[in-house]
């Protein structure tokens, strides 16, 4: 049966199909599909996660008990689980354990361009690269048999460009008719890691190293295509299609797993051939490890190891190498001048009216240049953190500080105010992100007499990444009615006094609630709450400008909604993107009463 | 056919990647090889949607390089500009005749394009260059949401695929409760391609 399925949807699909029980993660681009994929099938266990340690966790735990385990993140999310996941490479695990880890060459959505790859040599584990999503459906297959057959977690990297295109499996495999039951072998000397154990442990890692090296010459993923003999390519991934169509007559030799690399294999090929490049995205993994073999190799002197790749850009490269004709021109000419369109946060989010409240109260939006360098000192100083609201970092919003990482903004307000800086410190973060790593940053504020005023975005979902449930939405993975997690109780729990709930569209006590968390000296917490507009079900009431009260003062425009335009002088508001009355923050902010229901 | 690259490109809510999954389908259908990928910015809405699409016995890479896309639909005007630089020689744009003015514009930092301007940009590469009031249509049909199937039917006009195969494939995706609707938007981009006088 052939299927359109994309990287995430194929590798659900065959790690289902590989009898998988236990599947965690968290929300992250481009690794969200995967999880929310396989939630589909309701036989399985699937959760999201607190965070990506946790899940990691989680899939440890399944894995010890003798089931197959799937586990997914994107890159950042491993640095987050990386302690669980170098501990499941140490001891090891029972029944097949996957790690897919979705790098983002090009930063579509992410704070860096971290490659994955080097992790799988930090762990000591097999590493396996798909480059289409046929290959995401069957190497899953692989990846837990790999996992069982020398006890290893195995990690399986993915990119956007794999997670996110589309194109066509054939779907040969169903799932297995029964499965392994969960059963947890005592076994202190494997699963408990008190130093004495580890260092029994170490030479059996070694020693499965050594077997994996083996394994990676005979391993069918490592194909060799024989094209001419002047040029021989190694790459993986999505950086092996755009490699055939640069090089079409060129001899490929094609990895599909990368880690560890087969050095019989890649001798032989280099043999075989005249001038030999790597094709790789990001780092210069493969070409330091087959330099290190003592292969002679092109590789990142003439790809970049910045950005996403493409034919066009490796054509290039291979001409620049000497490697090929120059290509014929391609007649194109960039368009200049254009309006940009970036995100933007949407109509009728509830993250626009604290965002303008910090901005004025902050008079930030006068200080910061287009640029947000700051010339002046601000009055407030905000931290941020990952999620749809660090778009209010831009203008006309411009009210956001730091972005680092996920849960980082809590932290960081505490340092600065213990350094000593002379402003008032806010700190926002989302709930999902407070939920992922926010809470232990809180705890700390309470333990350590912190000052700072911490603003809580709650729209009640994980809306960056498409809207997945999290512990204070009540709902889980599957779909089904499950315990929640209420903020209010928890940052009281943790010791927090001073802590209000305000509603995120009433801007009046907005401005009332972060003006009285400005003038004490305690420690706050403002949650701001409503509900994310993309979710709303029902829209009424959309707002219109009533021209003749209208003379063009501009204040609606300093929102940032996109449904407030302006096109030939007359600012208008478009009905189709309006979440109407769920918002109305427009209408209570217009000096001259021009904003009001379409129809009144 | 030998291959076939099109660029479907909108703002994003406008429907612009079902609408290249459901043109996938039909090539798959069609018996091609076809990858398609989106580019998709932070947010959910408001941002420059891109979907490329390629099609042929064997497609490599999912991505299309500068100057070969055959046929661009663009859902908003300022994106068919953003992307023309895709177009090849001798191309075919089809252009849904809506303005969405991005932020940059409404705050005054930016001018919008006119229609003269975005005209000329596209003939510098396409051949033909069609505007379709795909827009008002979808309203008039009785939903705006429509809008990225009534596209879908203009472009379907210029693929030797047959009509029966992209039905099937749209009735596959909708949901029975708006799939006569969007059949009629089908129809309508069609009927207006065949009786399309280049503007």
């Amino acid at each position: 049966m052939k299927k359109l399925l994309s990287g995430n949807e194929a590798f659900a699909l065959g790690a289902y199909h590989a009898g998988v029980m236990v599947a965690a993660a968290y929300p992250g681009t481009p690794s969200t599909e995967i999880l929310e994929s396989i939630a589909g099938f309701d036989d399985i266990y699937v959760e999201w996660s607190t965070n990506e340690k946790v899940a990691m966790e989680v899939g440890m735990g399944a894995a010890y008990a003798g089931v197959r385990a799937l586990v997914s993140m994107k890159q950042v999310g491993l640095n987050v689980a990386s302690d669980p996941f170098m501990a499941a490479s140490i001891t090891g695990i029972n029944g097949g354990m996957v790690v897919i880890v979705a790098d983002d060459p090009g930063v579509f959505s992410t704070q860096n361009e971290q490659d994955t790859r080097h992790y799988a040599k930090l762990a000591k584990v097999p590493m396996l690269e798909p480059s289409d999503s046929q290959e995401a459906y069957d190497l899953m297959a692989v990846a837990f048999e790999l996992s069982e057959k020398f006890d290893t977690p195995v990690l399986v990297r993915s990119s956007t460009r794999i997670s996110h295109s589309k194109s066509v499996v054939e779907v040969n495999r169903s799932r297995p008719s029964s499965t392994k039951p969960a059963a947890f072998k005592h076994d202190v000397e494997k699963y408990v890691m008190l130093p004495v154990n580890v260092r029994l442990r170490r030479p059996v890692i070694e020693e499965r190293l050594v077997k994996l090296n083996a394994f990676a010459e005979t391993f069918p993923g490592n194909q060799i295509f024989r094209g001419k003999r002047n040029l021989g390519v190694v790459s993986s991934s999505v950086a092996y299609q755009y490699a055939r169509e640069a090089f079409p007559e060129a001899s490929f030799l094609k990895l599909g797993m990368t880690y560890p690399l087969p050095q019989n294999l890649l001798h032989k090929f280099a043999e075989g051939v005249e001038k030999l490049i790597v094709v790789e995205e990001l780092d210069p993994f493969l070409e330091d490890n087959i330099l290190a073999m003592g292969i002679r190799v092109m590789g990142k002197e003439f790809i970049p190891r910045i950005g996403e790749l493409n034919s066009s850009i490796v054509e290039e490269a291979g001409y620049r190498a000497g490697l090929i004709a120059e290509p014929s021109p391609r007649k194109t000419v960039l368009p200049q001048g254009l309006p940009g369109r970036p995100p933007v946060l949407c109509a009728g989010c509830p993250h626009t009216g604290i965002f303008f409240v910090l901005s004025t109260v902050g008079q930030r939006s006068k200080l910061l240049d287009a640029r947000g360098k700051s010339e002046q000192e601000g009055k407030l100083i905000i931290t941020g953190d990952i999620g749809c609201y660090t778009l209010a970092t831009y203008p006309p919003l411009r009210a956001m500080d730091t972005t680092a990482c996920m849960g980082a903004d809590i932290g960081q307000a505490l340092g600065m105010e213990k350094a000593g800086v002379g402003n008032k410190v806010v700190a926002v973060i989302g709930d999902s992100t407070f939920l992922h790593s926010g809470i232990t940053g809180l705890v700390d504020a309470v333990y350590n007499k912190a000052g700072v005023t911490i603003i809580i975005l709650d729209n009640g979902t994980t809306a960056m990444t498409g809207h997945q449930d999290h512990p204070g939405t009540g709902i889980s993975a599957q779909g089904k009615k499950t315990n929640m997690v209420e903020l209010e109780r928890l940052v009281s729990g943790i010791g927090v006094k001073d802590v209000k709930v305000v509603n995120a569209f009433d801007i009046k006590a907005l401005r009332a609630a972060v003006r009285d968390s400005l003038e004490t000296p305690e420690l706050s917490v403002i949650i701001v709450r409503g509900t994310c507009s993309v979710r709303l079900r029902e829209r009424s009431g959309y707002r219109a400008v009533d021209v003749d009260k209208c003379d063009n003062c501009q204040v609606c425009l300093r929102i940032g909604c996109p449904a407030i335009q302006k096109l030939d002088e007359q600012i208008f508001i478009d009905a189709t993107l309006c979440a109407g009355n769920a918002c109305t923050i427009c209408e209570q902010l217009c000096p001259r009463k021009a904003i009001g229901p379409l129809s009144a | 056919m030998k291959k076939l690259d099109i660029l479907m490109v909108g703002v994003g809510g406008q429907g612009n990647v079902l609408a290249s999954d459901i043109l996938s389908e039909v090539a798959i259908a069609a018996g091609y090889d076809v990858k398609k990928t989106d580019t998709l910015g932070m947010a959910q809405r408001g941002g420059s949607v891109v979907s490329q699409v390629r099609i042929a016995d064997k497609v490599w890479s999912p991505l299309i390089r500068e100057g070969e896309v055959d046929i661009l639909v663009s859902l908003e005007k300022l994106e068919a500009v953003r992307w023309s630089h895709y177009l090849r020689e001798g191309s075919i744009a089809i252009v849904n005749n809506q303005s969405t003015p991005p932020l940059s514009v409404s705050l005054g930092v930016h001018r919008y394009p006119s229609d003269k301007e975005i005209k000329k940009t596209l003939k510098q590469w396409a051949d033909r260059v069609y505007f379709v009031d795909g827009t008002t249509e979808a309203k008039e049909l009785g939903d705006i949401r429509a809008l990225n199937v009534l596209m879908l039917g203009c472009l379907s006009f210029f693929i030797p695929i047959d009509v029966a195969i992209w039905k099937d494939c749209i009735s596959q995706r909708l949901s029975p409760k708006i799939l006569k609707m969007n059949m009629a938007a089908f129809d309508k981009g069609r009927e207006e391609m065949s009786g399309a006088n280049l503007r």
